[in-house]
């Protein structure tokens, strides 16, 4: 039976949890939430954890748990950082929102909504600095009635003053196990043929990050129809095969400048992207057996990162790529290292 | 009309080099909804081309008549307008931008241009393809502000518009916008796959091709299509009937930054630095982008370095192309380079030759 894949919304919002009780893998969190929903209290929350482990959707569940579809929209702020975010508008909008008093706690259709209003804050990480100073001060005078929730990947971008004001919980990274569950779910109410190789291909191409795992899924059944192999997963996956990278380190090995040469041009004419290529390789150098001593490892990783961060900034992937080459080669011959 | 224009493959069904892309990317569109798209490659490898099949595939006819228009937005910032101006190439259902041409202020452009888009809502009659398609060049030069912004916008508007992002490394491109495109990589053509096309298009001309010709321009090419087709165009203008020892001449910039090569090999010295200055401001001034003269350069030179000597000159060739793009006047990086390269050099004729 041909699968139903009329429907243009994205797996990733179809099949987000709509409960705190079938967020998975995050069970302290989870507990703490589900006191919250029978108390109707709950603290200023900090949630961070590298991405796709279920931040957001945690916190939109919970809003959405607290208060029902009625008063939602007039107790909850949601902004994220597609939303302009500077200094003003946690002066203006924030502190606007923040500052209305809401009626007494009474239970409406089943909903506990409490006396507070609950403002989200997406992928605060990227607000500036200001931005979070300003919002210390708001933070604890509309304490009585506002309640912040803030998400983000990098705790460390979170200044002290405002985390220690939050109740912190980390967010793990799936188990394979779990994502595998979750997969198979999606893949049966979808209708598609997933093999176990395939399976396994995907934790391992998703790192944990179950968004990214369910994306692919759907880009490779928009392009290849209901049954999904391995090879189709990598090819959505924009993963760089593993022979291509193992054959620039093996080039890199043999020490001959020309041999590395060429396969930068190969990469570069293959279009595969140069940041891909330098995860890849560095996970083949952390691996790498006895051969390489643990000192070069560590050159070769500080190019790497070096080249990380140039990329980042714009550089050219290719002279990056000859760089990380040429990096290489002198750290594996044990080459002076400085210029 | 060039030849490369006049042989680029009209339809998906048409499209020779990436046939097994061309029909995945038929089957996405005429089976159901299409979600957005990431094409990425390197320059010359025909995103560009299938993108043009693609909208024909969606739109039929229409998508052809396509319009240039300079448009002028005034956008209301928060304190100030802003006054922009850029120039779009539009059809009754897909406009083409590059919002990188519009600098720091590229966000903007973006939002603006999508939401109106959203608003203007095409009317179909059998309600099938009610969406627009917007087509976004050099995704990887836009500032990390407007990639930001972008991300809520795609999925915001997602019901009226479509977008369809190109550029040349998806290193540069977010993540975030990553992870919402059905990301497509356009591989350079192979060489067998360019000297295919060379032999047909000069079959469609009627020209005799010597033995192996073909496979030479291809070598030349660098695994440009596009370039490929150009010099076989320029050589029969050249000289034709062709002839077995035929030069295919290289570009002149090319030519020209050999010449740099060989000046800085021959003498290093503060006049001949001077020298080298001059031309590459030649070349600047030409509007030849910096990091493609840096690459140029390099190249030339690793071809007449010793091997020992190559690891250190690319080391810096890369360190100084990084500096170039932080910094704003390209002319200093580069020559800081060429500086550095002939102290690099003349050190090393020293200690070996005394």
């Amino acid at each position: 039976m041909a699968p139903v894949l009329q429907s243009s919304q994205p797996w990733v919002e179809k099949y987000r949890p709509k409960q705190v009780k079938d967020v998975a893998h995050q069970e302290e969190v989870v507990r703490v939430l589900t006191n919250t929903l029978e108390t109707a209290n709950c603290p200023h929350m900090l949630f961070y954890g590298p991405p796709g482990t279920g931040k957001t959707t945690t916190a939109l569940a919970i809003a959405h748990q607290l208060f029902g579809p009625e008063l939602y929209k007039s107790r909850v702020l949601e902004l994220n950082a597609s939303d302009d975010r500077g200094i003003n508008v946690v002066r203006t909008k924030i502190k606007d929102f923040a500052a209305v008093a809401v009626g007494s706690n009474n239970r409406q259709g089943g909903y506990p909504c409490p006396s507070f209003k609950i403002i989200i804050l997406d992928e605060a990480d990227s607000m500036t600095e200001d931005a979070q100073n300003a919002l210390r001060r708001t933070m604890e005078t509309y304490s009585k009635v506002t309640r912040f929730f803030f998400i983000c990947n990098y705790i460390s971008r979170i200044i002290e003053p405002l985390a220690s004001r939050c109740a912190k919980f980390r967010f793990k990274p799936l188990s394979e196990e779990v994502m595998t569950n979750r997969i198979l779910h999606i893949c049966n109410e979808e209708g598609l043929n997933l093999g176990g190789e395939a399976l396994s291909t995907l934790s391992s191409i998703s790192q944990g990050d179950l968004r990214r795992a369910i994306t692919y899924l759907q880009s490779a059944a928009r392009l290849f129809g209901s049954t999904i192999t391995s090879t189709d997963l990598l090819d959505v996956s924009g993963v760089v095969p593993l022979e291509v990278v193992k054959r620039l380190f093996t080039a890199c090995k043999s020490g001959d400048f020309d041999i590395a040469n060429k396969e930068v041009d190969d990469i570069v004419a293959e279009g595969y992207p140069a940041s891909q290529i330098i995860n890849q390789l560095f996970d083949i150098v952390v691996e790498a057996g006895d051969d390489i001593t643990d000192k070069q490892k560590a050159q070769i990783c500080k190019c790497l990162a070096e080249t990380d961060k140039r990329l980042v900034d714009g550089a050219d992937e290719y002279l990056q790529l000859l760089d990380v080459a040429s990096n290489t080669i002198r750290a594996l011959s044990e080459m002076a290292q400085d210029f | 009309m060039l030849w490369v224009d006049k042989y680029r493959p009209k339809s998906l069904d048409k499209v020779v080099v990436h046939e097994d892309i061309a029909q995945n990317l038929k089957k996405l569109v005429t089976e159901q909804d299409c979600p957005h798209l990431l094409f990425y490659g390197p320059s010359g490898s025909g995103k560009k081309t299938l993108i043009v099949a693609l909208l024909k595939q969606i739109y039929g006819a229409s998508a052809e008549k396509v319009k240039v228009e300079n448009r002028a937005w005034k956008i209301d910032a928060g304190s100030r307008t802003l006054d922009l101006e850029l120039t779009i190439l539009s059809s009754t259902n897909h406009v083409e931008l590059t919002p990188s041409d519009a600098g720091f202020q590229d966000r903007y452009i973006v939002q603006e241009i999508i939401k109106e888009m959203a608003k203007n809502r095409p009317i179909d009659t059998k309600g099938k393809k009610g969406y627009k398609v917007l087509v976004l060049n050099e995704v990887d030069k836009l500032s990390r502000e407007a990639q930001h912004s972008l991300r809520r916008t795609m999925e915001k508007y997602s019901s009226s518009c479509r977008l369809i992002l190109c550029c040349n490394s998806s290193s540069k491109v977010t993540e975030a916008i990553k992870s919402r495109c059905l990301n497509v990589r356009i591989n350079a053509p192979s060489k067998e796959e360019i000297v295919k096309v060379l032999e047909f298009i000069a079959k469609k001309e009627s020209l005799q091709l010597p033995q192996g010709f073909a496979a030479r321009i291809a070598e030349k090419s660098n695994r440009s299509l596009r370039r490929a087709i150009l010099s076989l165009e320029t050589c029969r203008v050249q000289n034709y009937p062709f002839t077995d020892n035929q030069v295919i001449s290289p570009m002149d910039w090319e030519e020209y930054v050999a010449e740099i090569a060989t000046d800085m090999m021959r003498e290093q010295s503060p006049k001949s630095l001077f020298q080298v200055r001059g031309k590459v401001y030649e070349l600047l001034v030409n509007c030849i982008p910096p990091e493609v003269i840096m690459k140029r350069l390099l190249h030339e030179l690793l071809k007449k370095l010793d091997s020992e000597l190559k690891l250190e000159v690319c080391h810096w060739a890369a360190y100084y192309e990084h500096r170039m793009r932080l910094g704003q006047k390209a002319i200093f990086h580069i020559e800081a380079f060429v500086a550095k390269f002939m102290s690099i050099y003349k050190n090393f004729l020293i200690s070996t030759f005394g």
